[in-house]
């Protein structure tokens, strides 16, 4: 009966998508923890990546690496990690919810400033600066810590008048032209037209490294560790550079 | 009889069960937040210069949200319960968005009126008023969260309280002022109070808002709720001890406000 048979295929259909049981690579939903600053990337790797596994829905959940630490470590459904430093990715791996983490791209901390750079700010000594509105990431942030370790390789007492939960929130508030400078990525600076760099530190602590790490109670291994290999590709690695990141082997 | 009867009769049990339902829904986080709360450590988590410093700060812009809230909140009350006006039902509907409007929208709306490239807040910043990243700041966020709690509540009692007495003043000769201070404010004093206590109690819990027009700086803009957010990415013990002591607060001062004013 026509009716009878549809109803059955039907009933497989759901029944594939709900188990997401692989047919020919991987399938089903993956959950990718992302990083703030890989929000842009990561987006269109997520294209890149569904086009070649047409089976793979990815959802992106995208915070501050180390709020996305907690709702790992508090048991939140998700299959892959990515962290914008190793000590974020540390705690996960020493909690047991991921093995061996592989570093996949770089990003550089930079002074970021409102368009046109109208407070003419020009070097890290413009943070000693009280009379300007500056901003860094929140200390126990990646991109706080490492604006930290910047201030202090130069002896510099930071005036700043806002530490934001992430990255966004800062670039935010630069673009808004509410904040005079701010210690933000190389990429947003990159991505943002409302952004531009006023300068980039010469400095290892300017250096960020990303890992990236299946996570081992991941409810779609298969597919968290497809989307981990799609990152290593030329494709992926390809629109990383784009958005102003620098790859491992690459020059920088 | 029969009405004495039917109340004497046991309540409904789907009412009952229901209502568990809605206690349970409360409690439970509750002990979960107690189940996490490292005891041991408790004191020392609390007197950290980061708490006290947000402890402080907390104080001073709830107290201070919930003052100027009263202040502006209700004469707009009175006018919305007492003076016609065309356009009234769109002032009421305005006045009640930042209740379900997210915070963090509210505090980019709030950043684009009074941010320093903001609409107003260009001409403060000419006169050297800058509100983002500073306690007036987190006072103004707090208040515009706040404030749609006393005005709802105060009109909501000016419109049930019996125009008569007001009448009657007015009659024998008291100006509307006078009215108003003398006759009307003592009728609604019980919701009065309960306005300003839930207008507090919304402002010492508000985050959204404040992280996103008066950022984060300890010790100038950083409140109870946005040293709970950090610290919880950073030291969970010292997130939980923080939250205990916001709930602490809260309870202590709902509790002892309800026995003696706000009983009816």
């Amino acid at each position: 009966m026509p009716t009878r048979s549809r109803v059955a295929l039907a009933a497989l259909l759901f029944a594939a998508a709900c188990t997401g049981s692989g047919s020919l690579d991987a399938a089903g939903e993956v959950n990718v923890f992302a990083a703030a600053s890989l929000a842009d990337a990561f987006a269109e790797i997520e294209k890149a990546f569904e086009a070649q596994a047409p089976g793979v829905d990815v959802r992106l959940n995208i915070a501050g690496s180390s709020a996305l630490r907690e709702q790992i470590l508090a048991g939140a459904p998700a299959d892959v990690f990515a962290s914008a430093n190793r000590s974020v990715m540390d705690d996960v791996v020493a909690a047991g919810a991921a093995n061996q983490p592989q570093d996949f791209v770089r990003n550089s901390l930079v002074i970021g400033v409102p368009e046109g750079n109208p407070a003419g700010v020009t070097s890290l000594d413009d943070f000693a600066n009280a009379e300007l509105l500056l901003g860094t990431c929140a200390v126990g942030v990646p991109c706080g810590d490492a604006a930290q370790r910047l201030f202090d390789r130069a002896s510099i007492t930071a005036q700043l008048d806002t530490t934001e939960p992430d990255v966004r929130a800062l670039v935010t508030k630069l673009a808004a032209g509410e904040l005079d400078a701010g210690i933000v990525y190389q990429t947003n600076t990159n991505a943002s037209a409302e952004v531009d760099l006023a300068y980039s530190p010469d400095a290892a602590e300017a250096t960020v490294t990303y890992p990236i790490a299946p996570l081992n109670d991941a409810s779609n291994r298969e597919a968290a560790i497809a989307f981990v290999n799609f990152v290593f590709s030329e494709d992926a690695q390809r629109i990383l550079k784009r958005s102003g990141f620098v790859p491992l082997d690459g020059a920088g | 009889m029969s009405e004495t009867r039917r109340v004497r009769r046991r309540p409904p049990t789907v009412l009952l069960v229901l209502a568990a339902v809605a206690v349970l829904l409360f409690v439970l986080p509750l002990v979960g937040l107690l189940s996490r709360t490292p005891w041991s450590r408790l004191g020392e988590l609390l007197t950290s210069d980061l708490v006290l410093d947000a402890l402080w700060l907390s104080f001073i812009s709830s107290l201070a949200a919930a003052f100027i809230s009263t202040i502006l909140g209700v004469p707009l009350a009175w006018v919305l319960s007492r003076v016609e006006f065309p356009g009234r039902s769109i002032v009421r509907a305005i006045v009640t968005l930042p209740m379900v409007l997210p915070p963090v929208v509210g505090g980019a709306a709030l950043l684009f009126a009074l941010g320093r490239r903001g609409l107003v807040g260009e001409s403060l910043d000419a006169v050297g008023i800058v509100l983002p990243f500073s306690l007036a700041g987190v006072i103004l966020a707090n208040v515009f969260v706040a404030l749609p709690f006393l005005i709802i509540t105060v009109e909501g009692a000016l419109r049930s309280t019996d125009v008569r007495f007001e009448q009657a003043a007015a009659s024998l000769g008291a100006s509307r002022l006078t009215v108003f201070r003398r006759v009307t404010l003592p009728m609604i004093r019980p919701s009065l109070i309960a306005g300003v206590v839930l207008a507090w109690a919304r402002a010492l819990g508000e985050f959204g808002a404040t992280v996103t027009f008066a950022g984060n700086l300890q010790g100038r803009t950083q409140t109870l709720p946005l040293a709970v957010f950090l610290s919880l990415e950073s030291d969970r013990d010292a997130a939980v001890a923080i939250s205990l002591l916001l709930v602490a607060i809260s309870l202590i001062v709902l509790v002892a406000l309800r026995d003696r004013w706000w009983r009816s």
